[in-house]
Order: C-alpha cells, then sequence, then structure tokens
C-alpha cells in the first residue's frame, strides 16, 4: 500500500527559522536527487548512507529556490521505515511552500493527515500498544484536514473547479446516455462537440493552476474573523493588529459592509484577518450579502475574534454573535474599558474561555491581547500546513484531471471510439470529484435521468 | 397446521428468470433441489417486454452463460429478431438484444426444468419460512411443510403484489396470476427490512387492427450472433419491429386525465423506477418534448398479440384506448392486454453479503426483483449466483463472490448489497468503471473458468474455450512476430484509409493499432494469416487496438483488489473503535462490509476512516 511516495511539511507553522519537508517511499531518494545539487562537487543524495546530510541547493528548471540541507535515512533506518529524505529550508510560508511544490511537482503526492505515522506504524515502527493512538492522530488530522478542505472550497478555485466539474459531467452525462439507450432520441455527440468541450475545459484549468502560483502563497495563514455588531470597534481592531488604517472608520454603524482582508504575522503565527460587516438585521441590500458572508466565514474560520461595547448594554444580537459561535475557537473583546460600563462583563466571562478588556482607541493592552491569540491558537493547534496541504492537494487532483483531459484529446485525435473517450472522461472528473467527496458515477447516473427522457 | 412432506436441499420460491437459474444451478450442482411456483403455466414467464439483452443486460446475459446459466441458451432458442446495439461507439458497449417468442421461451425453460436431474418443480404458494435449528422449515399453502437446508426467496413481483389501473386496483401478480399474500409476514417475523416497490407495463395489441403502412420499419441484424458461447446453428430473423411516435393530441389527454392516474393521485406508495417511466411520467417530467417514441414489437411467433414499448401507464383503461388511438398506426387498435402497474414488496438488499446470502439468517438467500432490481436479466443473474452459493455451502466449498473488476455481474451485486436500492434497480453500462475490460464479447475469457471450477460448464465445451484461448494467444504472438516492408501496396492501403505511411518495417500489430486499420483492410497482404472463428479475429482486434486503455484498466483492479482481499470481521462493533468518525460508525454498522474495498465504496467513509480501518486490522494481524 505504501508504494507512493509522500511529501509534506513536517515543522509547525512555516514562521520558523528553519522548515523541514520530509518526503517517504520508494523511491523518495531518486526523486529528490532530481532537485538537489550538492555544493561538494560529484556528490549526489544517492551517494549518500542513511543518517547522513549534504547541503546544497533546491533548483527547479536552472531557477535556484534555496540552499538547503538534505538528510537521508534508509530503510528501514526512518521514522516511517521507507527511504525518507527530509529537507531542511529557510523558514516562512513562501520558500517552505515552493520547496513543497518542487518535491511534488517532481511526483510526490501530498501526504494525507497522520500518513507518515500510519506508514510507521504498518512497516513496524511501532508499538502494537500505540496503534490506538495512531488511529488518534489519524482521525485529528482527518478532522483538520476536513476544515481546511472545507475553508478551501470557500475560495474562488474550488468554485471554478466546481463550474468545470459540472461542465465536464454533463458531457459525460450525454455520452452516457447515448451509449445506454441506443434506441432512444438522446441527440447524437460527436468526437468533434467531446473535443471542444474539453479544450474548453483544459484552458480553464491551465488558468487555475496558473493563479495558484501567482501569490495564492501568501494568502495562507490562520483564517480569523472579527464579528461584532456595528460600530463596537472591529475595524478599529483590524488596524490595531494590521498596524495601518485598513478599513474606513466612522461613527455610522454598518459602514464595513463587506469582509476585508489582512495578513498579520504575530510572532510565528500567520493570521488571514477579515473585517466583517456588522451583525444586526438590516434591510440595506448590499449590507444584507455582507452579514450573509459573515456568518458563512464564521463557518469556516480557524479563529474568531468576538468584540463587544463595555459602554452599551447586552443587545440580542451580541447574543446572536454568542450563540453563532459555538464550538468555533474564539476570543471575546470588551471593548471601549475607557468610556463607563454598562455591559455584563460577567456575562461574556461565562461564554468565553478567553476574554481580553481593551480600549483599541487607546492602544493599551495590544501585547495581552497578541498573547491571548497566540495561546488560542496554540491550544487548537490549528496548523497552516494543513492549509498548504489541503491546497497542494487542490491543485495536485487538477494537475490529474488536467492529464486525464489530455488522454480524452490523444484518444479522439487517434481515432479510438467514444466508449474509451468516455472512460478517460471520467477518470477526470474523478479527480476532480476527489476534492469534494462525491463519485462520478453516480452523479451522472443521476443526471441521465434529469436530462433525457429515457427509459421504456 | 400442515404435513412434513419430506427434505431437499435447496428450496427455490418462484420460477421466474432468478428461480430458473438458481434451481438449475443448485440441481446441477448436485443438491436435490425444488422450485416452487404460485402457477404451473407461469414459470419463465416474461411478463414485460418480450425481449432479452440490451444495452448492460446483454453482457449480464452473455455472463450468465459464461458461469454456465441457461438464459442464454433458451432466448437462442426462441429468438425472433437479433439486433447488435451501439455498433460504432465502441467495443464495450456493444450490447446484444433478441425479441423473443415469450410463451415459447416459457415453456422450453419449464421443459428443461422437468428434464433436469435433482429437480423438483412444484406448485404451491409458500406461505412461511421459519428456521428450524440450522435448517429450515418451507410452508406451502396446502399445508406441506419441507424440511430444507437453503432457501432461495425470488418473488418477484408477485410477493405482495397489487395492480392499478386507474382508480381500480386489486391484489394481484403480474399477467392476471394470484399473488404471493402471506409469505411477507413471514419474512418480516424473521427480521428482514422490506419496502415497496412499483414497476410497470404496456398494452398488448392485435396485430391486425395495427396499420402499418406509415410505420418506420426496425429489422434485425445480419448475420445473427447468438447469445451463448454454445449455440452454433445459424440462427435466423423472422420478424420486423415498428416505430412511431406520441403526439400534440396524445399529450393533451394525458394531461386532461393525469388526476385519473393513481400514482399523480397518490394511491401509489412504492417507488418506480426512473429508468422505465410510464408514458404519463414521461409527458409531465419532460413537458418541452414534442414527441416520444415508441415500439411495437411481436409477442411471439403464434400470436398476435404485440408490444407496445414505451407506453406503460396506469391510466384508466378508458383514457388508454383514447391515448393509444391517438398514435399512428393505432388509430384503430384492439388492446387485447391493458397497461397497468404493479406494486410489490422487495427487501433492503444491504442485508446480504455478496453471495446474496442474509447476513443473520445463513442459509436463506435472495435474488431478483426481491433484492430490489429489475429486469429479467438481472434477476437472472443474481438467481445463478445465489443457487451456486446456496449448492457450495451445502457442499462444504468456498463461495463464490464476483467482484466488479471481473463482472456486471458482480457490479450489480456489489452496487445492491454495498449502496442498497432506492428505486428498481437497471443494469447500465454506465455503472462498471471497469467496462472497457469488461466487454460482452470477452464475457468467456472472464468467467469460464470460474463456471469450470464450480462444475457449471462440462469438459467438452471446456476444451472449447481452451482451443480458442490458445489460438487469441497464438494469432497475438504471430502479430508481433510479422513485419510488412513499406511497400506500395500497403501505403495504398494505409492512406486510402486515411492514415500515415509508412518508410520503414512495421510489425502487424502495430498496423492494427491504429484504429482505421482493421483485420479485412489487410487480407490481401497478410497470406499467412490462419484460418480462424470470427470471433477469435474479434478478440484479438479488440486487445491490440485498446490496450493501453485495458492495460491501465488492469492497473486500476489491481489496486482495488488488494483493498477487496483485506477481510473486516463481521460480528465486530466499530462503535468501539476510536478514531472512526460517528457517520462512518453507523454505516459500517449497518452495512457490515466484508473488505476493505466494500468498506471504501460506503458513502459516508472517509479515507481517513480507511486508514483507521487499516491500522486496526494490522494491529490485530499482528497480535
Amino acid at each position: 500500500m505504501s508504494e507512493k511516495i509522500i511529501a509534506a511539511i513536517s515543522t509547525p507553522r512555516g514562521v520558523g527559522g528553519i522548515s523541514v519537508i520530509r518526503v517517504s517511499g520508494k523511491g523518495s531518494i531518486l526523486l529528490c536527487d532530481g532537485l538537489f545539487k550538492a555544493y561538494r562537487k560529484n556528490v549526489t543524495l544517492s551517494d549518500l548512507n542513511g543518517y547522513t546530510g549534504c547541503y546544497g541547493e533546491i533548483r527547479v528548471n536552472d531557477e535556484i529556490i534555496d540552499e538547503v540541507v538534505c538528510f537521508v535515512y534508509r530503510a528501514p533506518h526512518s521514522y516511517t521505515g521507507e527511504d525518507v529524505v527530509e529537507i531542511s529550508c529557510h523558514g516562512g510560508m513562501y520558500i517552505t511552500e515552493k520547496v513543497l511544490r518542487a518535491v511534488l511537482d517532481a511526483g510526490a503526492e501530498p501526504a494525507q493527515g497522520g500518513e507518515f505515522t500510519k506508514r510507521a506504524f504498518l512497516n513496524g515502527k511501532m508499538d502494537l500498544t500505540q496503534a490506538e493512538s495512531v488511529m488518534d492522530i489519524i482521525s485529528a488530522r482527518g478532522e483538520e484536514s476536513a476544515r481546511a478542505a472545507l475553508n478551501a472550497r470557500k475560495g474562488n478555485t474550488f468554485k471554478k473547479v466546481s463550474a468545470i466539474k459540472e461542465k465536464l459531467i454533463e458531457t459525460a452525462t450525454h455520452l452516457a446516455a447515448w451509449a445506454d439507450y441506443p434506441e432512444e432520441d438522446v441527440p447524437k455527440i460527436t468526437a468533434e462537440e467531446v473535443k471542444s468541450a474539453v479544450t474548453d475545459v483544459i484552458d480553464t484549468l491551465d488558468e487555475v493552476v496558473k493563479n495558484y502560483d501567482n501569490g495564492k502563497i501568501m494568502r495562507d495563514g490562520v483564517d480569523t474573523v472579527i464579528i461584532g455588531r456595528p460600530n463596537v470597534g472591529k475595524s478599529t481592531i483590524m488596524n490595531l493588529l494590521a498596524g495601518c488604517e485598513r478599513s474606513i472608520v466612522t461613527d455610522i454603524e454598518g459602514t464595513t459592509r463587506d469582509i476585508i482582508e489582512e495578513m498579520v504575522a504575530i510572532d510565528d503565527i500567520l493570521l488571514k484577518l477579515s473585517d466583517t460587516a456588522g451583525i444586526r438585521h438590516t434591510d440595506n441590500v448590499i449590507e444584507k450579502i455582507g452579514v450573509d458572508r459573515t456568518m458563512d466565514k464564521l463557518k469556516s474560520c480557524g479563529l474568531a475574534i468576538a468584540v463587544f461595547d463595555n459602554s452599551s448594554v447586552l443587545t440580542d444580537y451580541d447574543i446572536q454573535i454568542i450563540e453563532n459561535l459555538n464550538g468555533i475557537p474564539s476570543i471575546a473583546i470588551v471593548n471601549k474599558t475607557d468610556l463607563e460600563n454598562k455591559l455584563d462583563v460577567e456575562f461574556i466571562k461565562s461564554k468565553f474561555s478567553e476574554v481580553v478588556l481593551m480600549s483599541a482607541k487607546y492602544d493599551d493592552d495590544i501585547n495581552n491581547f497578541k498573547n491571548t491569540i497566540k495561546r488560542v491558537i496554540y491550544y487548537q493547534k490549528i496548523d497552516s500546513n494543513t492549509v498548504i496541504l489541503a491546497n497542494a492537494r487542490q491543485r495536485d487532483k487538477i494537475l490529474k484531471a488536467k492529464s486525464g483531459l489530455y488522454e480524452v484529446l490523444d484518444a479522439i485525435n487517434a481515432g479510438l471510439t467514444l466508449d474509451a473517450v468516455t472512460v478517460a472522461i471520467e477518470y477526470a472528473i474523478d479527480e476532480l470529484c476527489e476534492l469534494t467527496g462525491e463519485k462520478a458515477s453516480e452523479q451522472i447516473i443521476n443526471n441521465i435521468f434529469e436530462k433525457f427522457c429515457v427509459g421504456k | 397446521m400442515g404435513y412434513d412432506a419430506g427434505k431437499y436441499d435447496v428450496a427455490v420460491i418462484g420460477a421466474g428468470h432468478a428461480g430458473i437459474e438458481a434451481g438449475l444451478a443448485a440441481a446441477r450442482l448436485g443438491c436435490k433441489t425444488a422450485i416452487f411456483t404460485i402457477n404451473m403455466d407461469a414459470v419463465g414467464n416474461c411478463p414485460c417486454n418480450p425481449s432479452i439483452g440490451g444495452t448492460a443486460k446483454g453482457h449480464l446475459v452473455r455472463e450468465i452463460d459464461a458461469l454456465g446459466g441457461e438464459m442464454a441458451k433458451t432466448a437462442d432458442e426462441c429468438m425472433l429478431q437479433m439486433r447488435m446495439l451501439n455498433r460504432g461507439k465502441g467495443p464495450a458497449v456493444h450490447s446484444l438484444r433478441m425479441q423473443i417468442d415469450r410463451k415459447k421461451y416459457a415453456s422450453v425453460m419449464k421443459h428443461k426444468l422437468e428434464l433436469q436431474e435433482n429437480l423438483d418443480l412444484r406448485q404451491g404458494e409458500i406461505v412461511s419460512v421459519e428456521r428450524n435449528g440450522d435448517e429450515w422449515i418451507v410452508e406451502t399453502r396446502l399445508g406441506s411443510r419441507f424440511t430444507v437446508k437453503a432457501v432461495i426467496v425470488a418473488t418477484g413481483t408477485y410477493l405482495g403484489g397489487k395492480v392499478f389501473v386507474g382508480d381500480v386496483s386489486y391484489e394481484s401478480g403480474p399477467d392476471g396470476i394470484f399473488p404471493a399474500t402471506f409469505l411477507t409476514r413471514s419474512l418480516l417475523k424473521l427480521g428482514l427490512r422490506l419496502r415497496r416497490f412499483k414497476t410497470g407495463t404496456p398494452a398488448r395489441v392485435l396485430k391486425s387492427s395495427i396499420d402499418f403502412s406509415d410505420l418506420e420499419e426496425q429489422a434485425g441484424d445480419e448475420p445473427v450472433i447468438p447469445f451463448s458461447y454454445e449455440t452454433v446453428n445459424p440462427l435466423e430473423n423472422t420478424v420486423l419491429c415498428h416505430i412511431s411516435w406520441t403526439n400534440e393530441n396524445t399529450k393533451k389527454i394525458i394531461l386532461d386525465n393525469i388526476h385519473r392516474s393513481p400514482l399523480y393521485g397518490g394511491k401509489i406508495e412504492g417507488i418506480g423506477p426512473r429508468y422505465c417511466p410510464s408514458i404519463e411520467d414521461k409527458i409531465v417530467r419532460f413537458a418541452d418534448k414534442e414527441r416520444h417514441q415508441l415500439f411495437i414489437e411481436p409477442c411471439g411467433a403464434d400470436t398476435e398479440e404485440m408490444y407496445i414499448q414505451g407506453m406503460s401507464s396506469s391510466l384508466p383503461e378508458d383514457v388508454q384506448i383514447d391515448f393509444y388511438h391517438t398514435i399512428k398506426g393505432l388509430e384503430n387498435a384492439l388492446i387485447m392486454r391493458s397497461a397497468y402497474a404493479i406494486e410489490y414488496d422487495c427487501v433492503d438488499p444491504v442485508q446480504m453479503y455478496a453471495t446474496l446470502e442474509f447476513k443473520d439468517l445463513p442459509g436463506l438467500y435472495g435474488a431478483g426483483q426481491f433484492n430490489g432490481s429489475s429486469g429479467y436479466e438481472e434477476a437472472a443473474a443474481q438467481g445463478l449466483v445465489a443457487g451456486i452459493n446456496a449448492a457450495l455451502k451445502i457442499k462444504g466449498k468456498e463461495p463464490l463472490l464476483l467482484d466488479r473488476a471481473g463482472s456486471y455481474i458482480g457490479t450489480l451485486i456489489d452496487d445492491l448489497v454495498t449502496k442498497g436500492a432506492n428505486e428498481p434497480y437497471r443494469m447500465m453500462t454506465s455503472r462498471s468503471e471497469y467496462r472497457l475490460i469488461l466487454r460482452q464479447d470477452n464475457a468467456d475469457t472472464r468467467l469460464t473458468p470460474i463456471g469450470y471450477k464450480i462444475g457449471l460448464i462440462n469438459e467438452d465445451r471446456w476444451n472449447k474455450f481452451l482451443v480458442k484461448q490458445q489460438q487469441i494467444k497464438d494469432e497475438l504472438s504471430r502479430l508481433s512476430d510479422t513485419v510488412f516492408s513499406p511497400t506500395i501496396e500497403l501505403n495504398n492501403i494505409l492512406v486510402s484509409r486515411g492514415t500515415s505511411e509508412v518508410s520503414s518495417g512495421i510489425r502487424l500489430i502495430d498496423l492494427l493499432k491504429r484504429p482505421q486499420i482493421s483485420y479485412k483492410d489487410l487480407t490481401e497482404i497478410d497470406v499467412d494469416r490462419p484460418k480462424l472463428p470470427d470471433n477469435v479475429f474479434e478478440q484479438v482486434e479488440i486487445e491490440v487496438k485498446y490496450k493501453g486503455y485495458i492495460d491501465k484498466q488492469l492497473a486500476q483492479v489491481e489496486q482495488m483488489r488488494r483493498l477487496e482481499n483485506r477481510l473486516l470481521p463481521q460480528n465486530f462493533d466499530y462503535k468501539s473503535l476510536i478514531g472512526l468518525r460517528l457517520e462512518a460508525q453507523e454505516k459500517l454498522n449497518k452495512i457490515r462490509p466484508v473488505n476493505l474495498g466494500q468498506a471504501s465504496r460506503i458513502s459516508g467513509v472517509s479515507p481517513a476512516d480507511i486508514s483507521v480501518l487499516v491500522i486496526w486490522l494490522s494491529q490485530k494481524d499482528k497480535q
């Protein structure tokens, strides 16, 4: 079962001094040799004994990605019991992801949650009594990955991919109906039509992959939502963390009508901060969209910062916010402590494990605030690596789907019959479906009966 | 209170397409077998279309034959017209279909059952199935009680059958034969989860009342290709089918009367199949469509009854007469039998193993419509598997488990026992992810070795099979070893077929790989070609042309089978396994998959859950 080479970032959070990318599986040393050029002459990783390292650089198409040290472990003397290379590169999200990308592009697959540990266990590197903790790790990582994947599904990329998938399913459905109901009036579908549909899809996928390569990397971080009813000071708090005036701050309720995003580093933690429209019932259409999106965003965020106004009593909307935060890692901020207290702070304390009292306007307790954020995030073990991997997996699937579609074109160009073409299309759909956990064949069959009037 | 009527190894309830294959297989494998039928004149009845095969169903018939079943041979014997559907769309979807003489089919099948050694065909409605220690007792309505080792339930649409025509409804099986009214209660008592499904059939019309003059004819394909690998006598097309269309008037009459439909009026509670819609369903669901196609098919050689395919309905009889008369050719049609819908009891198939034995009721098997499928071919395929497995178990042998990668039969059964059936299940080529290797042309290669090992394929046929396999092998190596020089003659052929010329020597196999080039194209220059049966050339050509795709699917199969080989215990409570998500625990406890492969196909079981199962299994192995 372990014939695939897998890779992942093995150090936490990616903003430390160095990051380690672990590559495991038969052939992993050779794979890394394709990317790594040692500074010592005539030395490759394949020449190295186990437990030794080598200084050099990772190159892709003659471009130097980073200076690194590679350590080689030879089976069975490694964590997983397989051949392993650990690449120590410079820390920081950007470089680390670029090195990982190089390894994946060379043929490794993004590791599933807990997969290194799973292999270690299966290869007898662990005591039987550890099986339960291994299962725990896998399920915990699975949950984490699921959350990250859910997060990824909010992105534009995912929406584009979904649209592409729908288009392919439409073509596959037509082909299936045409094959399974030959004597009914299902319109004939020609190889040329399939070809043009597939070519369109390949073009769109190309675009999606290109966007992955530009700048996507810098956007990763712990998805953090600042929430609160209008004019409690959300934007001020965001600006405080971001260190600049980002949102429009006024005294008029509802100034922030959409989600504004900002990357903020708190020591080694990267936050992707979203300032949201205040939660209140509204008839203003534009603002309403903003509120809906806020609630939507909460479902997939990694951290919520709920802001309350010290100078006014708790409103229904405050209560509504508290209810919506159930189960989401969150911090409560009681803002405007410079004004007279009217808020029931004890109630807030009973609902949140972390409460910070501050006056954002006067910047008075920013360090306490930052430390609280760090504490919550460390406690939640929210790992930006999981996010990177979720994205890497998405990209991996898109590339596989694309190569599947090239096979479709090859088959058509070679003049092969449409049964072979259909199978190749379904393969591509399956790759895209894996992102959402759906099954292509079931969707196609369901679609046949929706789209075509067939059957005796 | 009944009387002791004796013992059998296997009792089969029902003598439809499932029951026939089940009974024959069990008897042929040496089990003393009884088939019980409600009516001796309903054995092997085709109460719906007078045809066997079709897309994916033709694959099933070929597979049944390759394993040693009977459906293909009888269909060949009763053939009226043959068509090979989907020619030109590729070998994976080529599908054989035959119009058959339905009366002859029934009587040929009945006679085969009567002649079969070890097999008793008996009239009697089974009213109860009870456990008796490790054995079972089945009781007929007249009170005879038989003690048996295995029971195969193949009750079709008879179980709790209820017919609907407009506002008229009555308890009945198909074709006016009485239904099985008592057995349901007995099955519920055993703990089976039952549900109600619905299906329907169109009217039969007197041939002489149809005006064929303006109707499009549909003739059979020549030469006729038989279903069975054992059929050697040439077959002939003897009938025509005809095509007509509904029109605006048909639509209007149906829509004006839709409130009188029991389905739309809410009287039918059963779930009907989407792929077998009644004409009122089609018109309501696809309101934009101006017309719907229908086929007029003869029911037999010595009857004037014609089957109107595509026009099933449960509207009242007077409405039926009106809308049938709107159709070109049917203006003066005399309806001999009205269309009707029928509702019946069936079981939730996730309660079964892929052997078709119930997980909690050893010795009890289900097959056919009772398992939630639809169609003669689907029924026969399951009957064969249930019959074989009942016999193998009684003989103390390993069960027959057909997987998705090896056959459509395996795919059908896996879908049923893993995903369940929310509506009557019909086989389609789209349902098989391995369809490039599961072709109707290679069913024998895939399954005859299994049929031989079980004991349903005789020596004579086995030897013929081996000869054919050897011929394929030899011809493939000849193709690899034969090299053609780049002669003008060769290049002329290539150019005329629209493919590129060659400038150096080329192997015959590489020429044949080109989609544009067929065996026939090379006849003149391939002077050393041996004389071989057509089906050998066909096999070789497909193997060569689709090699890349076939190899890719074979690699997927290998991966899938690795998961299939990791067996899961049957008496385990997944709730106790930490690390599985709640949804996975519940689904696994409900379906109790037999191996990791089946577990991975259950919706709601994630890859992380499978990883947890892998760790758990390997921990158990090591302990």
